[in-house]
């Protein structure tokens, strides 16, 4: 029993040890470090990282809250608190490039922390799918899992308007060969699925309905039986909404990661 | 009479000019109120933006119906505001159609008729798009025209620039029409223009059969109605949704070029921040000893905002494409941007004119914050900026909505309790949630137990 197959999930600190770079950080954020749901992400991206055979490495417990709801909530102070501890970790390693599966990780690092002072190539992980597949280090396979099935994509918010990625994901969802419906409002015109803006971390306010499921139900409206997602909070609200539909059995929300890597069953 | 007249228009000119100057003025210092912010860089850029989105009304197209009749009533109002040049000749030396005249004196007539027609053309568009308009807003009952914010007065004002127009428009047809018959007639100070097809078919029957001088009458009141018109018109777009026509352009000129979804630093934090890492921190300014007054964090009052930020409120259309696209809003929330825009809008009216009148501006005892927007929209928000995509001037209510937050979780402590919770795990924890740091690497085990699992397995 050698561990060949064995998924290795190199360090920052190991790597730094032996003296190595890495092509790429992958920064995990906190919802793929704690979210039970969102692990599983975590781990189909690390497969495909694995078996793309890329040089990669992860900060493990030296991660840290980008900070991304605490500035949205207002609190200026503790967003730059532990932006600067980040920064200094990420500049102490010499990191040149990061992908990460959250939008919210993306936008903050790319966008945010140049200001004080991290500058850095960052992707998120549709983006680096689709380099992947633009290289042909992942390929179209036919009589995948997916052939033919119908798939929506739920666009997240810091990822289109807030970055302009629309294209990627589909990009990276074309390769399965299923069917991509389109929600009534999608791209520049997406709807959020309500847990932006640090929204994740308190009760809706008053009003006639929640948002995710307002979007759930333009979701179920395409009759697909796959809605995918890109964000760690895209993917609990449109759960918690399906689940409320009681659709649970018809209808389940993936990630792109995971439906890549269950279709290179990985 | 003539002389009457002149006197009469001069008399009008000045006073517009007066009170457009001060109207002018007023807004602009209005605006000052705000923080400074640099958007003068990237000018090509900017540039770029306004000719796409301004002139060319790129975003409006998303609504293509919409779109179109609003172009026609732009495009028809900035060409026939060019015959207003013959109109403020004429007014000023007494005359009637000089230019006209002119071109006859040089054998050019053809061209005054062809422009003129042209003219006419617009005017026609000009009315069917704002009775479409009018319609579409009164009757069809879209949503997007209704609100909490949409009170009595912007209803008012949303019509009564449409109804404005439409007058307007009769007026020249009415003067063309009135002309043209005078001219058949040969009456002397009526210069012939050539056919204008559209007057002359649509509104000549109805002055056919007036003798000589009622026409002229006839012909001098829609004179009259319309050069007023015009000029009440530029007085009462400075109090109206209608300042667009205008501050559209500076305002996409000034918009945001960066990526949506970042939140501008506060450097003011940055720096104190970095005293507590024991960071070194580069341009130490406070030498100059301005230590006195600490600017307030985040915004509490129009002047914490940005000068942009209150632009853009003199901008708003109050069309609602942002409040239609917004999450909150659309889910029964008290959240709706463009009230946010109205709001700063008005606050900064009320300030402004209290200044004016020597009153105590902003000292006045109530603040943007709770007497005009309440915390309850302002936690309503998931900062998705679809109303900053939606907006066709390019206006930017989540920056508002942001730094009024910061001054809620910042200056009063006035976050929401599960907020503070969140704030004091990413202290504690360094996660948003209440788990122990230490377990943040547990799911690399877990992939591992997994994979040893389905090796066992095989
Ligand atoms: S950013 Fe806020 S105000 Fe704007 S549309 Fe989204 S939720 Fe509404
Ligand atoms: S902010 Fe923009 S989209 Fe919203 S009402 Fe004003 S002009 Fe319209």
């Amino acid at each position: 029993m050698e561990d060949k197959n064995l998924y290795k999930v190199p360090t920052m600190a190991e790597m730094a040890q032996n003296g190595e770079s890495p092509e790429v950080l992958f920064w995990v954020g906190c919802a793929g470090s704690f979210d039970d749901r969102y692990k599983e992400v975590t781990k189909a991206f690390i497969k495909i990282l694995n078996k793309v055979g890329i040089k990669f490495a992860v900060l493990g417990q030296e991660e840290s809250c980008t900070g991304d709801p605490a500035r949205r909530a207002g609190n200026e102070f503790l967003f730059q608190m532990q932006a600067m501890g980040n920064i200094q970790v990420l500049n102490g390693y010499n990191i040149k490039k990061i992908v990460t599966a959250c939008p919210h990780c993306f936008n903050t690092i790319k966008n945010e922390y140049p200001d004080l002072g991290g500058n850095y190539e960052v992707m998120h992980h549709s983006e680096f799918l689709q380099q992947l597949i633009n290289d042909g280090r992942i390929t179209l396979k036919e009589g995948g899992a997916f052939e033919g099935k119908k798939i929506t994509y739920h666009d997240s918010c810091y990822l289109g308007r807030a970055n302009d990625v629309y294209e990627a994901p589909r990009k990276v969802l074309e390769t399965l060969d299923a069917e991509l419906v389109e929600m009534k409002r999608c791209k520049t015109n997406g709807l959020c699925c309500g847990a932006g803006g640090a929204q994740m971390f308190k009760e809706p306010e008053k009003g006639n309905k929640d948002i995710n499921i307002e979007r759930t139900e333009e979701a179920l409206d395409t009759g697909a039986g796959i809605i995918a997602t890109a964000c760690p909070f895209c993917m609990t609200m449109m759960s918690d909404g399906v689940k409320n539909k009681e659709k649970e059995e018809q209808v389940k929300v993936f990630d792109l990661a995971e439906l890549i890597a269950k279709n290179e069953k990985l | 009479m003539a002389i009457f007249q002149q006197i009469l228009f001069i008399a009008v000119v000045a006073t517009t000019g007066y009170l457009l100057f001060k109207r002018i003025l007023r807004i602009r210092n209005n605006i000052k109120l705000g923080r400074k912010t640099d958007r003068f860089d990237n000018k090509s850029e900017r540039w770029k933006n306004t000719l796409l989105i301004a002139f060319g009304q790129k975003k409006m197209f998303k609504k293509p119906i919409a779109a179109l009749l609003h172009l026609g009533i732009y495009v028809g109002f900035l060409v026939i505001n060019i015959e207003g040049i013959e109109f403020f000749l004429d007014g000023l030396f007494g005359k009637h159609r000089v230019i006209a005249r002119f071109l006859q004196g040089i054998n050019m007539t053809g061209f005054y008729t062809v422009t003129l027609n042209i003219f006419e053309f617009l005017a026609v568009i000009v009315i069917l798009s704002c009775v479409f308009f009018l319609i579409r807003r009164n009757i069809l009952g879209i949503k997007r025209f209704d609100g909490i914010e949409m009170t009595h007065w912007p209803k008012l004002d949303a019509n009564l620039i449409l109804i404005f127009e439409i007058i307007l428009m009769f007026a020249i047809m009415t003067m063309n029409a009135s002309d043209q018959i005078l001219q058949s007639r040969n009456v002397a100070g009526y210069p012939q223009t050539g056919r204008m097809i559209f007057s002359d078919i649509f509104a000549s029957p109805f002055y056919q059969n007036l003798s000589t001088p009622a026409l002229i009458i006839v012909e001098r009141v829609a004179w009259w109605i319309h050069i007023i018109g015009i000029f009440a018109f530029a007085i009462y777009v400075t109090y109206s949704k209608h300042l667009h026509t205008a501050l559209a352009f500076p305002n996409t000129y000034f918009a945001n070029l960066n990526a949506q979804g970042k939140i501008q630093n506060m450097d003011e934090v940055t720096k104190e921040v970095k005293m507590m890492m024991g960071m070194p921190v580069e341009n130490e300014e406070s030498t100059n000893g301005n230590e006195g007054e600490i600017p307030r964090l985040g915004a509490k009052d129009v002047n914490d905002l940005s000068w942009v930020n209150i632009m853009n409120a003199y901008s708003c259309t109050e069309c609602g494409r942002c409040t239609s696209q917004c999450p909150a809003n659309l889910t029964g929330k008290k959240l709706s941007p463009r009230k946010i825009m109205m709001d700063v809008r008005n606050r900064a009216e009320e300030v402004g004119e209290s200044i004016a009148k020597g009153g105590k501006g902003l000292e006045d005892g109530k603040s943007l914050l709770g007497d005009y927007i309440t915390k309850e929209e302002l936690f309503a928000c998931t900062s998705c900026n679809a109303c900053v995509e939606a907006c066709p001037v390019m206006i930017d209510p989540l920056s508002i909505i942001l730094q009024m937050r910061r001054y809620l979780s910042m200056e009063e402590s006035g976050a929401p309790q599960s907020w503070n919770a969140m704030f004091s795990n990413i202290e504690t924890s360094f996660a948003p949630w209440k788990f122990p740091p230490s377990d943040r690497f547990k799911w690399a085990d877990e992939l591992a137990k997994e994979q040893e699992n389905a090796d066992e397995n095989k």
